[in-house]
């Protein structure tokens, strides 16, 4: 990744300076061509957006916040193409990535934006320079790589930004999606929510067994009423969980199991001897402290 | 190398805390067998917690051990089962079905404190 990050800078640079002595004007083109995209800024802003409005692109966000990011979005890019500096844009293609994708935009859309950015100036160069060939085509030879540097540039800070907040999301999930709570000297509750794909199982036990020894618990009451179903080997990995927590020192008290849930358990053949199932989760608190020796009483009012 | 049985009371206490070969666990069984009918003892504890491994030998003689202490009349506990220790076990299928443990020394008394009688 950080050598094709290094080889596409060291493009950048070429394009921008060009290599010594083979196109002697190629920075003063790049210059003279951004002066003219410069000078029609107002015109040439007018003209993507309406193409980006006429491809549905940017649905979610409203018009006065589309204009805003376009001024500079196009400002950027502009700077972009006369420096032929990457790394600004890298970091403003992640910033603007980070405020957008927020707001639900799709990769598709952003390539498309910028894409089209790409043409419009494109078209505007051509009908500029169309009366002398050979200018046009130096203009052309310079614009076209950097443009498309810079489209790549913009795609690629886009779905590296997505895919960050990704991992960011399943790190702050991992950490959340199984908390095993102490609710009583000796008791410990762990509520599951959700799917139960393999590695969340493997990661159940673990802090399961973990928070048995940590917390001393006698009793866990695992609570299975936010799982719609699971599939044979989480379901036999609940199973060894369960045993597991035996081993350890505890019992396991297994709470609402959904009827898709105690399919699966009796097709892969659990021997319920080994799992103690109560239907809900008040009715599992309440034989915990049966186990635990606790009494809950209502306080007397007349003796208070 | 041989396993110190502490006698507490009541209950004898073996704590195993390296891993040991077959021929030691099996002199372990032997010693345990014998000495809880010498001292009339009516619990016995095995401390694992020093173990980080164990086969299927070491959890069929922790078994072994347990239901001979049963016959000759006295009840027993393995404690210490650390957390790794006892899901690979399981993985392995070695559930010490019918073994009582208790997490840890105290819970482990705490356990042959509650009743007299051995579990049926």
């Amino acid at each position: 990744m950080t050598m094709k990050r290094t080889a596409q800078r060291r493009v950048a640079a070429d394009i921008a300076t060009g290599p010594a002595g083979v196109k002697p004007h190629h920075a003063d083109v790049l210059r003279e061509l951004v002066a003219h995209l410069r000078d029609n800024r107002d015109s040439l802003c007018e003209e993507w957006m309406r193409r980006i409005n006429s491809a549905q692109f940017l649905a979610s966000m409203s018009v006065e916040e589309i204009q805003a990011e376009c001024w500079s979005v196009y400002d950027n890019y502009l700077g972009t193409l006369e420096t032929g500096s990457l790394e600004a844009l890298e970091s403003y293609a992640h910033d603007l990535s980070e405020r957008i994708i927020p707001r639900s935009v799709e990769t598709q859309e952003v390539v498309g934006i910028v894409l089209l950015l790409r043409d419009v100036l494109a078209r505007s160069l051509f009908s500029e320079y169309r009366q002398d060939e050979n200018t046009l085509t130096r203009i052309l030879d310079a614009y076209e790589p950097a443009a498309n540097r810079i489209a790549n540039t913009v795609a690629v800070g886009f779905v590296e930004e997505r895919e960050r907040i990704i991992r960011h999301q399943q790190e702050a999930i991992g950490e959340l999606s199984t908390p095993v709570l102490p609710v009583r000297k000796r008791l410990l509750i762990l509520p599951i929510v959700g799917i139960i794909d393999p590695q969340r199982a493997h990661q159940l036990t673990e802090q399961l067994l973990h928070g048995i020894r940590n917390n001393r618990a006698k009793v866990v009451v695992m609570d299975l009423t936010g799982v719609p179903e699971v599939d044979a080997a989480v379901a036999n990995h609940l199973v060894q969980t369960v045993e597991a927590a035996r081993l350890v020192g505890a019992d396991v008290i297994v709470t609402g199991v959904a009827p898709e849930i105690a399919q699966t358990l009796v097709t892969i053949g659990v021997d319920l001897g080994k799992m103690r199932t109560i239907g809900d989760l008040q009715g599992g608190i309440e034989e915990a402290e049966r186990l635990l020796g606790y009494m809950v009483t209502p306080i007397d009012q007349s003796t208070k | 190398m041989e396993i110190p049985v502490l006698k507490q009371n009541n209950y004898l206490i073996a704590s195993i805390q390296a891993a040991l070969c077959d021929g030691d666990l099996i002199a372990l069984r032997e010693k345990l067998v014998n000495l809880v009918t010498k001292n009339r003892s009516s619990g016995v504890i095995l401390d694992v917690s020093g173990l980080d491994v164990m086969d299927s030998f070491s959890a069929r003689i922790m078994r072994d051990i347990t239901h001979m202490i049963r016959l000759r009349g006295s009840r027993s506990v393995i404690v210490g089962i650390q957390p790794a220790v006892a899901f690979s076990m399981v993985q392995l299928g070695l559930t010490l079905h019918g073994v009582p443990t208790a997490l840890d020394l105290e819970e482990g008394l705490a356990y042959l404190d509650s009743g007299p009688a051995p579990p049926p």
